[in-house]
C-alpha cells in the first residue's frame, strides 16, 4: 500500500521532457503539412510552447529560477512575434488575396 | 495525484497538437491550440511555477490566441485546400522529424539523475521570480519592453493600408 502510494504520487521529470519532444515533433510535423498561413503560424507557436515545457521542467530539477525567466522572455518574444507574423500576414492577405502557402511563392509582392 | 493529474492534462495536451494537426478549419486549430495552452498551464503548476501558469493562461491562451482567432475571422479563412506537396518533403521531411524525436527522446531518456515530480515539491513564488528579475536580469527585462515598443511600431505599419509614404490608396 505504501509503496503504491509512492508510485502513485510522482512523476518522473524525464516524462515531461517526453512529452515536450512529442510536441515539438507534432509542431515541425504541423508546419509541413499544414497548407495554411496561418495555421502555419500556429505550428511554431506550438514549438515554442514545447520548448517551455522543457525549460519549466529543468528550472524544476536545479531549483534554478532563471529557467523560469527565460519561459518568461520567450512568452514576450513570442507576442512581439505573433503581432508581428499577423501584421505580415495581412499584408500578404492584402497583395494575394490567398492564404495558401502554395500560392504565396514569390517574395516580390 | 500527481500522476493522475499529469496523464490527464498531457493527454489533454497531445491530443489538442494532433486535432490541430487534423482540423481543416484554421478556426478549429486555433481553438485546438488554446487547448494546448491551456493544458500546458496545469502542467507548470504541477512543476511549481505558479506566475509562469498564469502567465500562461493570460498571455498565449488569452492575447496572443485572440490575436490569432482575430486574424482568422478577419481574412474570413475557410477550409484548407490540401494540396500532395512536393515529393520532397515526404521523403525527406517525415524521416527528419522522426530521427529528431527519436535524438531527442533517446537523450532525454539517457540523462542521469533526473528526479521526481512530487505534489509536495517547493514552488517558485512571484516574489522568487521578481526578486532575480528586477536585480540581476533587469537590463534584458528593460531591453524588452523596446523590443515590444518595435513590434507595436511595425505592426501598426505592415498591416496599414497604404503605400511606404502614407498615401491612401485610391
Amino acid at each position: 500500500m505504501n509503496s503504491l502510494h509512492a508510485v502513485s504520487s510522482e512523476v518522473p521529470l524525464v516524462w515531461y521532457l517526453i512529452l515536450s519532444a512529442v510536441l515539438f515533433c507534432l509542431g515541425v510535423l504541423g508546419f509541413l503539412i499544414k497548407r495554411n498561413l496561418i495555421t502555419v503560424f500556429m505550428s511554431i507557436e506550438l514549438m515554442l510552447n514545447a520548448v517551455n515545457l522543457s525549460f519549466v521542467t529543468f528550472a524544476h530539477q536545479w531549483h534554478e529560477v532563471k529557467g523560469q525567466i527565460f519561459v518568461f522572455f520567450v512568452m514576450v518574444v513570442a507576442a512581439a512575434e505573433a503581432a508581428v507574423g499577423l501584421a505580415i500576414i495581412i499584408a500578404v492577405f492584402r497583395a494575394r488575396a490567398t492564404l495558401a502557402v502554395d500560392r504565396i511563392d514569390l517574395m516580390k509582392l | 495525484m500527481h500522476l493522475v493529474l499529469f496523464i490527464i492534462f498531457a493527454a489533454l495536451c497531445l491530443t489538442g497538437a494532433v486535432n490541430l494537426l487534423f482540423q481543416k478549419q484554421p478556426i478549429s486549430s486555433a481553438l485546438s491550440l488554446v487547448v494546448v495552452m491551456t493544458s500546458l498551464a496545469v502542467l507548470y503548476l504541477l512543476l511549481g511555477a505558479e506566475f509562469l501558469a498564469a502567465a500562461q493562461v493570460i498571455v498565449y491562451a488569452g492575447a496572443i490566441m485572440v490575436l490569432f482567432t482575430f486574424v482568422v475571422m478577419l481574412l474570413n479563412a475557410g477550409r484548407e485546400e490540401r494540396t500532395l506537396g512536393s515529393r520532397a518533403y515526404r521523403t525527406v521531411g517525415f524521416p527528419a522529424v522522426a530521427a529528431i524525436l527519436a535524438v531527442i527522446a533517446t537523450s532525454f531518456i539517457k540523462l542521469q539523475g533526473f528526479g521526481d515530480a512530487r505534489m509536495d515539491d517547493h514552488i517558485t513564488s512571484t516574489a522568487d521570480l521578481s526578486t532575480v528579475l528586477f536585480t540581476k536580469l533587469l537590463l534584458p527585462f528593460e531591453v524588452t519592453s523596446v523590443l515590444i515598443l518595435v513590434a507595436i511600431l511595425g505592426s501598426v505599419a505592415l498591416a496599414r493600408k497604404g503605400d511606404a509614404e502614407g498615401r491612401e490608396p485610391k
